[in-house]
């Protein structure tokens, strides 16, 4: 069923439109955007019943409240674990049913920066330049290229997709403050001294203030270049750690440039990437490196389990709506803590 | 110089044809990055042409490194395309004044008149090298040797679209308002970048670019 769902009560600091970014124009300067945690994202999808890739709603920082319009399924992924529905608890990384009326809010973010409302059928913005990733400088994709306001209303498309009870914990991100990220090495591998290369292996680094959907800015060890930290501009890799002339590493994130001219000697793999997308200011981050072949059988491993998530048990078609809520309570837990336990 | 690759990560190479900011080894990087997507290989997501590099964005769930490796090896064999050359765009701009707000500073540091800056930076055909920093951003190899600038020591906070800048030996257009430290020494009406538009882009990487002055009077009236 298309139409409105979801009325924004408050957004927070910050909330867009976000769906895996639009990584095709990157020649032309357009920087790929999407969720920063896109595994949580595409969890969220699985949850609702969602191709995996589309969009949803990237809360920052928590403090969001909405209304919902009209029935429907929606899920929460994310460190999050202070989310309501009419000021009762619900879980994250399950499939929830909404009611018109019934109002689901987020406490502060504590656990991680960044969680994902995804609602059965997506979000229905247009489309601009293959994605739609809201691009904040840009000014465009998501809701009019800005971030959500109260008084929004967010459209669904059509659904109708299996959707998924929970998401077994063996698949959910490990979110943590204090952080192994593993690091491939980059294009200007060679650009660090052997001193700091060490150092960069083995002492730990502090997430500083300068945070956002660009990227994250490390303090620690000054490190150094053999050659200078300046380079003839080259493209960026997600998750580049690049190192300019201050030796304090920046890790770039979904909304960063697409060519930049400083040295980037590693880069952290995809994999990782969602968990230093969590970090608030103070977290601990610490690289471990590994070669590019482990790092693919990590990620092919990953996308495995992922893109068969529709075997994973528990699924229930999604046309088993019609017969309403009663029936669901027979199988979802968190629907039958909600109203009170009339599970059978 | 042979093909050099430098791995990314597990999810980007970068193909490097030089070491220097040269118009053959540019020229050389948007021949293979013509062939490689006239060839179509799987899970590539996206090549992007630079200075000296090709940098490739893959996906490694549809496509292997060994297999993307392979498939550049066999277009690095063939002879190279015969290059159609790219577009030459005029591009007016309004120099100085409000729209030019650093041309008389390039002046003064040069030692020179504001028209004769006018003349020099308008009086050369450039490379597009690369598209980058902002949507539709081009960066503009050839600048006269005369004009080469540094960066201001600190950056605007907001710089309007279609400012046109020197930065040391390179100049350019900043394609949507933005942060920005290059000395900003005129404006063009013309939109580089409007997503809602089709095509949203003005400009791409292997085209030529040349400068024509136009009046302030003008630059209004084309606005309107």
């Amino acid at each position: 069923m298309n139409g409105p769902v979801l009325e924004i009560i408050r957004p927070g600091p910050l909330a867009t439109v976000q769906d895996l970014g639009r990584a095709g124009f990157q020649h032309m300067g357009v920087p790929v955007c999407g969720a920063m945690d896109s595994w949580a994202l595409r969890l969220g999808n699985v949850l609702v019943g969602n191709p995996l890739g589309e969009a949803g709603i990237e809360i920052t920082l928590g403090g969001f409240e909405g209304r919902f319009l009209r029935e429907t399924w929606f899920a929460l992924t994310g460190p999050n674990d202070s989310a309501f529905l009419n000021g009762a608890a619900v879980p994250a990384w399950r499939a929830l049913h909404a009611r018109p009326g019934d109002r689901l809010s987020l406490g502060l973010a504590e656990r991680g920066a960044r969680d994902y409302v995804c609602l059965a059928g997506g979000v229905d913005v247009p489309i601009v330049l293959g994605s739609k990733a809201t691009y904040l400088p840009g000014r465009f994709g998501g809701l009019e290229g800005r971030a959500l306001r109260s008084g929004d209303v967010i459209c669904a498309g059509p659904s109708g997709g299996r959707i998924l009870e929970i998401v077994p914990e063996a698949m959910r991100p490990r979110y943590t403050s204090e952080m192994r990220l593993r690091i491939v090495p980059g294009p200007q591998e060679e650009s660090l001294s052997e001193s700091s290369w060490e150092m960069l292996l083995s002492e730990p680094f502090q997430v500083t203030e300068r945070c956002d959907r660009m990227g994250c800015l490390l303090k620690g060890p000054v490190l150094s270049h053999r050659h200078g930290p300046d380079i003839v501009s080259d493209g960026i890799a997600p998750g580049s750690v690049q190192v300019p002339g201050s030796g304090q590493p920046f890790i770039l994130l979904a909304d960063r440039p697409t060519t930049g001219g400083y040295t980037k000697p590693a880069v952290v793999a995809s994999f990782d990437v969602p968990l230093i997308a969590q970090a608030l200011p103070g977290w601990v981050v610490r690289f471990e490196r590994i070669s590019v072949w482990e790092a693919r059988e990590i990620h092919l491993r990953r996308e495995y389990f992922l893109r068969r998530s529709a075997e994973w048990k528990h699924t229930v078609d999604l046309f088993s709506l019609k017969e309403g809520p009663s029936h669901m309570n027979s199988w979802s837990f968190s629907d039958s803590r909600r109203r009170g336990g009339h599970c059978k | 110089m042979k093909p050099r690759i430098q791995i990314c990560g597990e999810t980007a190479i970068s193909v490097e044809l030089g070491d220097a900011v040269d118009p053959d080894v540019n020229g050389r990087v948007h021949d293979l990055c013509r062939r490689l997507r006239a060839c179509g290989v799987p899970g590539v997501l996206c090549a992007v042409p630079t200075y000296r590099a090709l940098f490739i964005h893959y996906d490694p769930w549809e496509c292997s490194l060994e297999r993307l490796l392979l498939g550049l090896e066999e277009i690095c064999e063939e002879p190279p395309a015969e290059s159609a050359g790219g577009r030459v765009i005029e591009i007016p701009v309004c120099y100085g004044g409000e729209c030019g707000p650093d041309l008389a500073e390039v002046a003064a540091f040069h030692g020179i008149s504001e028209e004769e800056v006018i003349a020099l930076h308008a009086g050369t055909t450039y490379r597009v090298y690369m598209i980058g920093f902002t949507p539709g951003f081009p960066y503009l190899g050839g600048l006269d040797p005369q004009l080469h600038t540094p960066r201001k020591s600190v950056p605007r906070k907001r710089v309007a679209a279609g400012s046109v800048g020197i930065a040391d030996s390179q100049t350019g257009i900043y394609s949507i308002e933005s942060p920005g430290g290059w000395r900003i020494i005129g404006r063009t009406p013309l939109v580089l970048f409007d997503p809602r538009r089709e095509p949203p882009f003005l400009v791409e990487a292997g085209d030529f670019i040349r400068f024509r002055p136009m009046s302030r009077e003008d630059y209004e009236r084309s606005r309107a």
